[in-house]
């Protein structure tokens, strides 16, 4: 039988899961540590702590600064240095708040201990409402939070949870090894995740590259008993773990252009992030800390650790030996959709799923020729589009004619890049074009809203 | 055979007059009506179509000049105060003279004043490497040098210096048309008025951070110290966001600041004669010390 999978496009690049063997350990605390207050897809948090303040170990140390956004916890216990702006990875500058750590204290509540609580809670509301104060957000990548995402708008329903494991990014093995020593945990996740959706099905995707983790999930829902989880092989294909990719693969629904899965009645929700669901429900205890996959064919020890939210990167590298000579770049993420990191002095935060070291011969671009329409592009973009010639349209600066072929669609995965036999930077134009034409709409959107105000007066 | 070749000749011919008189009728009936003048506004543009005035093109701005109430707001860079003359004269407006501008780059992180301290090998636009982070260089204002304005610039007025990674403007071929300033995602270049024979003071540096950090990334980096402010006795000076601003309506060109900036940062340029810096501090220091036994007595 044919492995389920999404029906466009899509790159089969080596999976290149060195790592995979590499249990995860927990990192040893760092002096100081920096956490950023916008951790998350929407406004950033706002610090509710002075500076001076003594704070424990998942004390809240910042507040949701709109709807969409999230609660941020003190990840280290100790003094509060300062607080301030500081470069992010990309250099630009953001507002962090400087803890050093004293000690290892954790605030009253929190259960630190290993028991396994499978009794669900009966009052979905205060479960959303502890998601929210645990500071839970996606942790796939987006980081958009998740008590928003558990809270549809009137009218729409969801018909079926998907916990994303696929894990489709070469190199990365965090959500492996996660899915592996603490499958329990995900899965009692999982069954809180669905009960708040109002007890709907839950699908547990993962990519047939980690057969010992579906054989192990399987295992533990039959131990554990829940009923309507369901684990699914995948077949292995990037980027499946594309949110509206996954729905397609496992749904057979298409989302449409501009709208939210929700409008197809999905919810879908990354391993880590039921792991950080099961942790805030069950233990009270918000995110302090996610694994990172440390890793690289360079890089001679690989890695995945359990890091406390907001510790230096450089520290995290000096505990594995360092930068290794021949290293050319370093990437936060996998080497699909990961960022090049300007600056090692940055921070990890909630998101943060990887650092890979690459040699100046993996990352060696090859000179851009003339496009030679051959359609690849078109051919492997998971989202129909036509980057070919989004590109044109984008550097002739044509917002309208983007708009009107959708260049707002496109999920930077990088496929079309990866694909081109002329070595086109298709991506870095079209994010661009897309920027300009998601300007427009929001513009639009601006002086509609301004008119129709007017207009009430 | 003869009268073959008569017959062809008389159907052709009375084909031809009956289609011109329907041609002709069909035009007189669908005319659009347009003004004439925009056609002579027309003839007197430069013809560069660079969309400098903010129109598509000159075309564009010809209609447009010639349905608004006055020329406030029609302006082209590229032709100046000549070409305006023109097309005043011929819509019977008046013209306010405008001071010829510049385009002038105000960074200079060259490659030995502002380190790099990672290496870029994407794509080569500063509007994607903008996007991806703050750049190769300590300095998250400055420029990011893969040319956007070079390729932007529709008179090759802008190259790009190998030696100090920099854009340099020809003022020669610069019109002014302001592409350079939009296509630039740093807002570096400025268009500033050309001043009097070319001569003009500015400070070439748009660093917000305070002033170690700023001195950290580029020896050449206006670091906000506020000396030029104080120095200047025409006001012409404004220290904000820890960098400083010359306005060029008010400077007077009396090159003190230039002497005194610590890093260099203020630029004069056309200016006859090389600036005597020790010449110019003694005589602000005497000027100061005449103010003070002034303030005493």
């Amino acid at each position: 039988m044919r492995k389920p999978t999404f029906s466009m496009g899509g790159v089969h690049p080596h999976d290149n899961k060195i790592s995979r063997e590499c249990a995860i350990q927990p990192l040893p605390l760092a002096p100081v540590v920096y956490i950023s207050v916008a951790q998350h897809i929407g406004a950033p948090s706002v610090p509710c702590v002075a500076v001076g303040d003594k704070v424990k170990v998942g004390q809240v140390i910042a507040e949701p600064g709109g709807f969409v956004s999230a609660y941020i916890h003190s990840s280290v216990s100790g003094t509060v240095k300062s607080i301030g702006p500081r470069p992010d990875l990309a250099g630009r500058p953001s507002t962090h708040i400087e803890i050093a750590v004293e000690g290892d204290e954790w605030l009253e509540g929190i259960d630190t201990t290993d028991t396994l609580i499978t009794t669900l809670p009966e009052d979905n509301k205060a479960t959303v409402e502890k998601i929210k104060l645990g500071g839970v957000v996606g942790l796939g990548g987006a980081t958009f939070p998740t008590h928003v995402k558990l809270s549809p708008p009137p009218g729409s329903k969801c018909e079926r949870v998907i916990i994303n494991g696929c894990e489709c990014e070469p190199y990365l093995t965090s959500d492996f090894r996660t899915l592996l020593e603490k499958g329990e945990q995900v899965v009692v996740g999982a069954a809180i995740l669905r009960k708040v959706m109002g007890d709907v099905p839950c699908t547990i995707a993962i990519e047939e590259n980690k057969p010992e983790a579906i054989a192990h999930i399987k295992e533990v829902i039959a131990k554990l008993g829940y009923e309507g989880i369901e684990v699914m092989s995948m077949k292995m294909r990037y980027p499946q773990g594309g949110e509206k990719q996954l729905i397609d693969a496992v749904m057979h629904r298409q989302v449409g252009s501009g709208a939210l899965p929700i409008s197809v009645g999905a919810v879908v929700q990354n391993v880590a992030t039921a792991l950080a669901v099961y942790d805030a429900v069950q233990k009270n205890k918000p995110i302090v800390d996610n694994s990172v996959t440390v890793t690289g064919e360079c890089f001679p020890k690989q890695a995945n650790l359990l890091v406390r939210v907001g510790t230096p990167l450089r520290y995290i590298v000096d505990y594995l030996g360092g930068v290794p000579e021949n290293a050319a770049k370093i990437i936060s993420g996998g080497p699909m959709m990961g960022r090049a990191v300007a600056n090692l002095d940055a921070a990890t935060v909630k998101g943060t799923g990887a650092l890979l070291f690459l040699t100046e011969e993996q990352t060696r671009r090859a000179p851009e020729s003339n496009c030679i329409r051959c359609g690849k592009c078109a051919d492997a973009c998971p989202m129909g589009l036509e980057p070919f010639l989004l590109v044109r349209l984008s550097r002739a600066k044509d917002v309208e004619a983007l708009e009107a072929n959708a260049a707002q669609d496109c999920i930077e995965c990088g496929c079309c890049l990866y694909s081109c036999p002329a070595h086109i930077q298709l991506l870095d134009s079209i994010r661009i074009g897309k920027g300009s034409v998601l300007g427009a709409i929001r513009a639009r959107a601006a002086a509609a809203k301004a008119a129709a105000e007017a207009a009430k007066k | 055979m003869t009268s073959t070749i008569i017959w062809t000749i008389a159907v052709v011919t009375v084909l031809g007059l009956v289609l011109a008189l329907v041609l002709y009728l069909v035009a007189q009936k669908f005319k659009v009506e347009e003004d004439p003048r925009i056609d002579e506004v027309e003839k007197v543009m430069p013809g560069a179509n660079c969309g400098g005035c903010g129109f598509a093109g000159c075309r564009a701005f010809a209609e447009a000049a010639v349905k608004a109430p006055n020329l406030d707001k029609n302006y082209c860079p590229v032709g100046g105060n000549d070409t305006m003359a023109k097309v005043a004269a011929i819509l019977g407006y008046e013209v306010k003279a405008k001071a010829p501008m510049v385009a002038v780059v105000r960074c200079n992180g060259t490659c030995e004043a502002r380190p790099r301290v990672n290496d870029y090998d994407g794509y080569a636009s500063c509007v994607v490497k903008s996007t991806l982070y703050t750049g190769d260089t300590g300095c998250a204002f400055g420029c990011l040098g893969c040319g956007d304005c070079v390729n932007a610039c529709q008179f090759g007025a802008l190259s790009m210096d190998p030696v100090t990674g920099l854009p340099v403007v020809d003022e020669e071929k610069c019109t002014a048309c302001g592409s350079c300033v939009k296509a630039c995602p740093k807002f570096i270049i400025e268009l500033r008025p050309k001043g009097p024979r070319g001569m003009r003071e500015f400070v070439s540096c748009v660093n917000k951070d305070k002033g170690p950090v700023a001195k950290k990334a580029c020896a050449n980096a206006c670091i906000g110290c506020g000396i030029c402010a104080k120095t200047c006795t025409h006001e012409a000076i404004v220290v904000e966001n820890n960098v400083a601003y010359i306005d060029p309506a008010k400077c007077k060109l009396c090159r003190e600041c230039e002497a005194m900036c610590p890093t260099n940062a203020i630029h004069g340029v056309n200016f006859p004669k090389p600036l005597d810096k020790e010449a110019v501090k003694a005589r602000i220091k005497e000027r100061q010390l005449k103010a003070k036994e002034a303030a005493n007595a």
